[in-house]
């Protein structure tokens, strides 16, 4: 009994530790209930060091990419008018998809993050742009404010790594 | 090149001033690399390139970052450089190679060093070269091994009797400098080894940048044949707080007069010499350097009073520049400074038109006579680019008006300007809160009249000024009742282009000279990049712009 009540203990105390990382990381970011919930919410947070949460991030600026570019493509349908800023945006977002995530990864995973801080930092003002072409008609912009607030808690994380 | 200053007086307002200036066209070339090492798949770059530079360093396409092993061989000089041959971003980074008889003009040839062994296959980093006590040049470079570690490799030409040294091979020992468990070096900082040194008990020196949490610190290892390496028990210096140190370089300078000393060297025997030790901050993005001695005994830079290496030492250029690199031309006897300048535009944008980054024009660096600062010029060789001369003498600017340059290529050329100021006694007091160049010009745009001035430059200026780009002098007055006054020098981007994604952000930096004296003001304009030097090499502030008006003739 008292083996299990010890092991109970260590195994609260080390979810309680790995829990205080993320916390501890994201408390210095612009934006804690979103780091939070960005990390927490993916398997590798847990056991992951800096340069692990940073490519978390880096994902995530991927998914949303990736989840953008697809609602551009279905706005090509439901709304043609828009069709100009869609393909500024789609231009955009693949630069996102297609430059900065890859550069980004590769600089964090081999020591050089500052090249990684470029990539994300450029992932929100790509989105900014596109939301920018719209002239205050975005239907995108709960999608382009979203990247530019990942980025701004990517950024941070990879400036821990500087 | 001295320009007469004529003393003839006109009728003064509040500030006047005369201006003496010349205007040259000029243009480099960099020819295009016909055979390509290996097929990309990027897309193609657009066809309309209003940006490209045409007299700066740059790589037919792609993104290039640090100057590597700048050197000359046998009366070529040659620049390597990080290369990504895939695309518009840092990435799958090798050492491109060009060669050059005269610094501006370049010949392209394959890569120089690429992955291909375990101790560079994940990336072939920065580094520099050395040429040995017989000129046999040989480099030094930070390879990425399989496990992402950062460790540092020796390369030598593969053939002496080839004059553009294509092919290099790379040494078996490799690597020769690792980070392990006994060294604890972290191994993700540990890179940009220098150019190495001869001590007095013949062995070899050579320093590494790297860090220990906040502390950003130059690694030394010393070795008798530049195989085997041991580090040394101390750094060569180090900083608590300045971060990861990249990119350091590590020579000595002449007390007096404008000329190179070998890295290896001495002195003469009358010569005092003094030391620089230069680092790239990963926190701030600048290159700082402090000026010192070195002590040869303890292997240890002993900064001049006042100097810190950190972010409050002077820095090279306040503007657009970072991973410098010098070296030492034997052929004129003098020192040479590279710089990368990376865009302003977005990564879209850069993706867009095919290529990112450019190195600045080299320049001739050397220890102020005050001995407090170093000075740089561009290579003297650019002037030989220079076509088309448009001369104003004896101009008289009076408060707010401007005087149109015409007869040059706007968007190419080399501009000199001297400005001589009456009424200094009516210049505003600067407030002693205002220590930082950069706010003061940020905060104060063009139109704000303060202090004595804004007098300079308006470049990259479409026809109604929608767009343009200033590059200019206010003078203030150090204390009430002084004699002594305070030069800022600036660089305003914030109106540079329609386009919004730009890096607008405005540059500052104080000039160290006397206002008493004709001010210059020299800026190298080149499509997208305006390199300026304020007191003849005293401050410089380089800066990328992106007109879509002001671009073209």
């Amino acid at each position: 009994m008292k083996m299990v009540v010890v092991m109970m203990i260590m195994m609260v105390m080390a979810m309680v530790s790995e829990a205080n990382m993320i916390e501890q990381t994201c408390k210095e970011t612009p934006d804690f209930n979103l780091c939070v919930s960005l990390l927490d919410s993916d398997p590798r947070g847990s056991s992951a060091d800096t340069s692990g949460l940073a490519l978390i991030l880096v994902d995530k600026i991927k998914g949303l990419a990736t989840k953008t570019l697809k609602e551009i493509n279905t706005l090509y349908k439901k709304r043609p008018e828009l069709k100009q800023a869609l393909d500024e945006c789609s231009r955009r977002y693949n630069t996102i998809l297609k430059a900065d995530v890859p550069e980004a990864i590769e600089a964090i995973s081999k020591g050089v993050p500052k090249f990684g801080e470029d990539g994300v930092i450029d992932a929100g003002v790509e989105a900014a742009v596109c939301e920018g072409d719209f002239k205050g008609k975005s239907p995108l912009t709960s999608l382009t404010k979203s990247m530019q607030k990942v980025s701004n808690v990517a950024r941070a994380i990879v400036r821990m790594l500087l | 090149m001295t320009k007469e200053v004529n003393s003839k007086i006109g009728v003064w307002l509040l500030f006047t001033l005369i201006i003496s200036n010349y205007v040259v066209d000029l243009e480099a070339s960099h020819h295009v690399y016909k055979r390509l090492t290996q097929s990309t798949n990027i897309k193609s770059p657009s066809v309309n390139q209003p940006y490209r530079t045409g007299f700066h360093f740059q790589p037919p396409k792609n993104w290039m970052n640090d100057p590597n092993g700048p050197m000359i061989y046998k009366g070529i000089y040659h620049l390597f450089y990080q290369w990504n041959p895939k695309g518009a971003v840092w990435g799958n980074i090798v050492w491109a190679h060009s060669t050059s008889t005269d610094l501006i003009n370049w010949d392209p040839h394959p890569a120089a060093i690429f992955p291909s062994e375990p101790f560079d296959i994940n990336g072939c980093w920065s580094g520099s070269a050395t040429i040995l006590p017989d000129g046999k040049p040989v480099i030094l470079y930070t390879g990425i091994d399989p496990k992402n570690q950062q460790v540092q490799n020796i390369a030598e030409p593969k053939n002496l009797s080839d004059p553009y040294l294509v092919e290099w091979t790379k040494s078996p020992l490799n690597p020769l400098m690792a980070p392990d468990a006994v060294n604890g070096i972290n191994a993700s900082s540990f890179r940009d080894p220098t150019t190495a040194w001869l001590g007095h008990d013949k062995k070899w020196r050579v320093i590494i940048g790297s860090k220990i949490h906040r502390r950003g610190l130059a690694i030394t290892y010393t070795s008798k044949d530049l195989l085997k390496w041991e580090k040394s028990t101390e750094p060569l210096h180090y900083d608590d707080g300045s971060g990861m140190w990249e990119c350091p370089d590590f020579f000595p300078v002449t007390r007096f007069g404008s000329k190179g000393v070998e890295t290896s060297s001495f002195g003469e025997p009358n010569e005092v010499l003094k030391h620089v030790l230069k680092v790239s901050l990963d926190d701030t993005k600048h290159d700082y350097y402090t000026l010192g001695t070195y002590d040869r005994v303890g292997d240890k830079f002993v900064p001049d009073k006042g100097f810190k290496m950190d972010s409050s030492a002077p820095r090279y250029d306040y503007g657009k520049y970072y991973a410098s690199k010098t070296f030492y031309d034997s052929a004129k006897n003098r020192r040479i400074l590279w710089g990368w300048t990376n865009e302003s535009s977005s990564v879209e944008d850069d993706v867009e038109k095919g290529w990112s980054g450019i190195q600045t024009i080299p320049r001739k660096i050397w220890l102020d006579r005050s001995g407090k600062q170093l000075i740089q010029w561009p290579v003297r060789e650019l002037e030989r680019l220079r076509m088309k001369q448009v001369n104003l003498r004896n101009k008289v600017l009076n408060s707010r008006s401007r005087l149109e340059v015409y007869g040059v290529t706007a968007a190419q050329a080399d501009v000199e300007v001297l400005f001589k100021v009456r009424n200094l006694e009516k210049a505003d007091v600067i407030e002693p809160s205002w220590t930082d160049p950069q706010l003061i010009c940020s905060k104060m745009n063009m139109s704000v009249k303060s202090g004595l001035g804004p007098f300079g430059l308006m470049v990259l200026a479409s026809k109604n000024l929608e767009e343009y780009t200033s590059v200019y002098f206010r003078i203030f007055k150090a204390r009430q009742n002084s004699n002594k006054y305070v030069v800022v020098m600036c660089s305003d981007q914030s109106r540079s282009s329609l386009e919004e994604d730009n890096d607008k952000t405005t540059y500052g930096a104080f000039v160290d000279i006397n206002p008493r004296q004709p001010l210059s003001l020299r800026a190298l304009i080149d499509h997208s990049v305006v390199e300026s030097f304020g007191g003849r090499g005293r401050a410089c502030i380089t800066s990328r712009v992106y007109p879509k008006l002001a671009i073209g003739k």
